[in-house]
């Protein structure tokens, strides 16, 4: 495994990224950007447990609404910048991906999912009764400045969300080639079989969870100066759960690469359905998307790959 | 906060009603994910699928509770293709564990839930029959009809399910495949169709549970969200499979959920079903009656 092979391309690709925000393209492009880049990132965060280790956690909007409002409240009560915003965010999602680990000790399968669940619906219910963050009604927040020279502070979220990617799928394609993602595949074939050979897998599973955890929150984080507004249905919303575990599994589940291909076409498709038909048919694509590929290519676009060269041969 | 025996009192009352409401929406899934081990997440996306069909159905001037009866066998179908479905492409190859079998479901409680929005519209419906918006004065206390109905129904299914797998020859069977489908394979039964009828019986209850959910208020298509919580609460909660016990810890959650309601206010009763079931999953995953 050459890591230049890996690291010159998706700088590369970042700094492009990130030039192509200085330049004056039409500003949706990066309005629609930001959630594509946002969905590697999380599909990225969400592998790193669902993929490697294959604990199905549901509960993405839980971290992602957890990033968005540990941002507003630092925000609100420090008037702290972006950064420190992304890194509250980052901060209490991770401590939360912590709890959902430990949970793991006791829950298996479905209900362990089912318990990701159930976080989400606790924590939306905490943020609806708690005044300072607006409540059910929501708050409405004023974008301050852009800085480092950005002409509009979309443009430059859209850049901080590039670099964020890149980070997301360096930590997961890091993770995957270490030891905890040896160990978290061996405990996802079966788990009696890893603890036996020495594997530590409540450990390996807490440090995942952690890890995805603090990916997830960080990708939330931007959500409240992106909208300039917050509100809590929208920020618990089941469809972060859906695109999240579509992505992985359209592109390809257990590798690096799966959910930064799926994230790419399934964030486009989505974003072009939005504009062109409806959001509500946006919803439906994702859904009928997963469905089908779970059903017809349960190793996803990776999979076809591979099959492929393998008869090219 | 004010506090006084006889508001606890009505909580208590209510609670057992609306408990009785939870147990009902909750028997098909005890069968699906309770007997048979399928993580069928879409159970409550099939919950208000059948409300909207009985919302259709009690459009002709039929009452809603009948059209659920009406609607089971068209359920029972659905559930049995579903099934068939389910096991060809999972549980015959083996992928059913983990992630593909629970990103299945999720996937149709999504298509579902979006297909009933561009159907039906985002905005709630609901249905008439006498017994709605009536109730019968106990003293000082008032107990809408509708809560009587679903409680109703709720006993009925409940004894109709449990003698069911108790007294029947293909009940048994029911219950048999779900603790050991080997053994079953060697005293001659097939488990796939065991399984298929299990699976049919559980959707075609959903009909029935749909009627009774849209007869206790309106719905609409984003409400399964909710059920996820009180549907798996109560099921677990029972300790899976036991029919019996579906009823008990439906009882509970609707205790739990309507004192909360009346000490902490409406906003807090989403919680409940989510925080019970944690709790029990943390601490007695086994359930109440569990094995």
């Amino acid at each position: 495994m050459n890591p230049y092979k890996f690291w010159i391309p998706a700088c590369l690709l970042t700094l492009l990224l990130v030039l192509l925000a200085y330049s004056d393209i039409n500003e949706y492009l990066f309005f629609a950007g930001f959630v594509v880049l946002q969905g590697i990132v999380l599909a990225s965060a969400w592998n790193i447990l669902g993929g490697y280790a294959g604990y199905v956690n549901f509960g993405v909007p839980a971290f992602v609404a957890t990033g968005a409002y540990s941002a507003l409240v630092v925000f609100k009560a420090l008037g702290a910048p972006l950064l420190v915003q992304i890194l509250a965010g980052a901060l209490f999602a991770g401590l939360l991906g912590l709890g959902v680990g430990l949970l793991s000790l006791r829950l298996r399968g479905i209900f362990f999912s089912i318990a990701t669940v159930a976080v989400i619906f606790i924590l939306e219910t905490v943020v609806l009764n708690w005044r300072f963050v607006g409540g059910a009604t929501g708050l409405q927040l004023t974008k301050p400045e852009p800085s480092f020279g950005f002409e509009s502070y979309t443009r430059m979220l859209f850049a901080v969300m590039a670099l964020m990617s890149l980070l997301a799928v360096a930590i997961s394609r890091y993770l995957q080639y270490s030891h905890i993602g040896q160990g978290l595949r061996a405990l996802r074939d079966s788990e009696e079989a890893a603890e036996c050979s020495g594997v530590p897998t409540l450990r390996l599973k807490v440090i995942a969870c952690t890890i995805s955890g603090a990916l997830l929150g960080a990708g939330g984080a931007p959500m409240p100066m992106y909208l300039s507004f917050i509100e809590p249905a929208s920020s618990f919303n089941l469809s972060y759960a859906i695109s999240a575990l579509a992505m992985p599994i359209i592109g390809g589940i257990g590798h690096w690469a799966g959910p930064v291909i799926g994230g790419l076409l399934l964030g486009s498709l989505q974003q072009y359905v939005t504009v062109t038909i409806s959001s509500e048919l946006n919803v439906l694509v994702v859904g009928v998307l997963l469905v089908l590929f779970v059903v017809i290519a349960p190793d996803g676009i990776l999979g076809w790959i591979k099959s492929w060269k393998r008869s090219s041969k | 906060m004010f506090f006084s025996l006889d508001l606890l009192f009505e909580a208590l009352l209510f609670g057992l009603l609306l408990g009785g409401f939870y147990a009902a929406v909750s028997l098909g899934l005890s069968v699906s994910f309770g007997l048979l081990d399928i993580p069928h997440v879409a159970h409550p996306a099939l919950l208000i699928l059948g409300a909207y069909a009985t919302y259709m159905l009690a459009g002709t001037g039929i009452d809603p509770i009948l059209c659920g009866l009406l609607l089971t066998p068209v359920f029972f179908v659905l559930g049995v293709v579903l099934y068939r479905f389910y096991y060809e492409t999972f549980e015959r190859r083996g992928s059913d564990a983990g992630v593909r079998g629970l990103a299945f479901f999720f996937g149709l409680a999504f298509i579902i839930e979006v297909g009933l929005i561009i159907a039906f519209g985002a905005d709630q419906r609901g249905v008439e029959a006498p017994y709605i918006g009536s109730s019968y004065e106990l003293g000082d206390y008032r107990i809408p009809y509708r809560m009587l109905a679903a409680f109703g129904v709720a006993i009925l299914v409940t004894i109709a399910l449990s003698t069911y797998f108790s007294k029947t020859f293909t009940g048994r069977a029911i219950k048999a495949v779900g603790q050991d489908e080997g053994a079953l394979r060697l005293m001659g039964a097939n488990p796939v169709r065991i399984k298929q009828l299990a699976f049919g019986i559980a959707t075609a209850v959903n009909a029935l549970a749909g009627a009774v959910l849209i007869v206790i208020g309106p719905v609409e298509p984003s409400m399964d969200r909710l059920y996820i919580g009180r549907t798996f609460c109560v099921v677990v909660l029972a300790g899976l499979g036991s029919m019996s016990g579906t009823l008990v810890a439906g009882l509970i959650l609707g205790i739990a959920e309507s004192v909360v309601m009346m000490m902490l206010g409406a906003s807090w009763a989403p919680a409940v079903s989510f925080g019970l079931l944690l709790v029990v999953l943390g601490l007695r995953p086994q359930g109440l009656f569990g094995r």
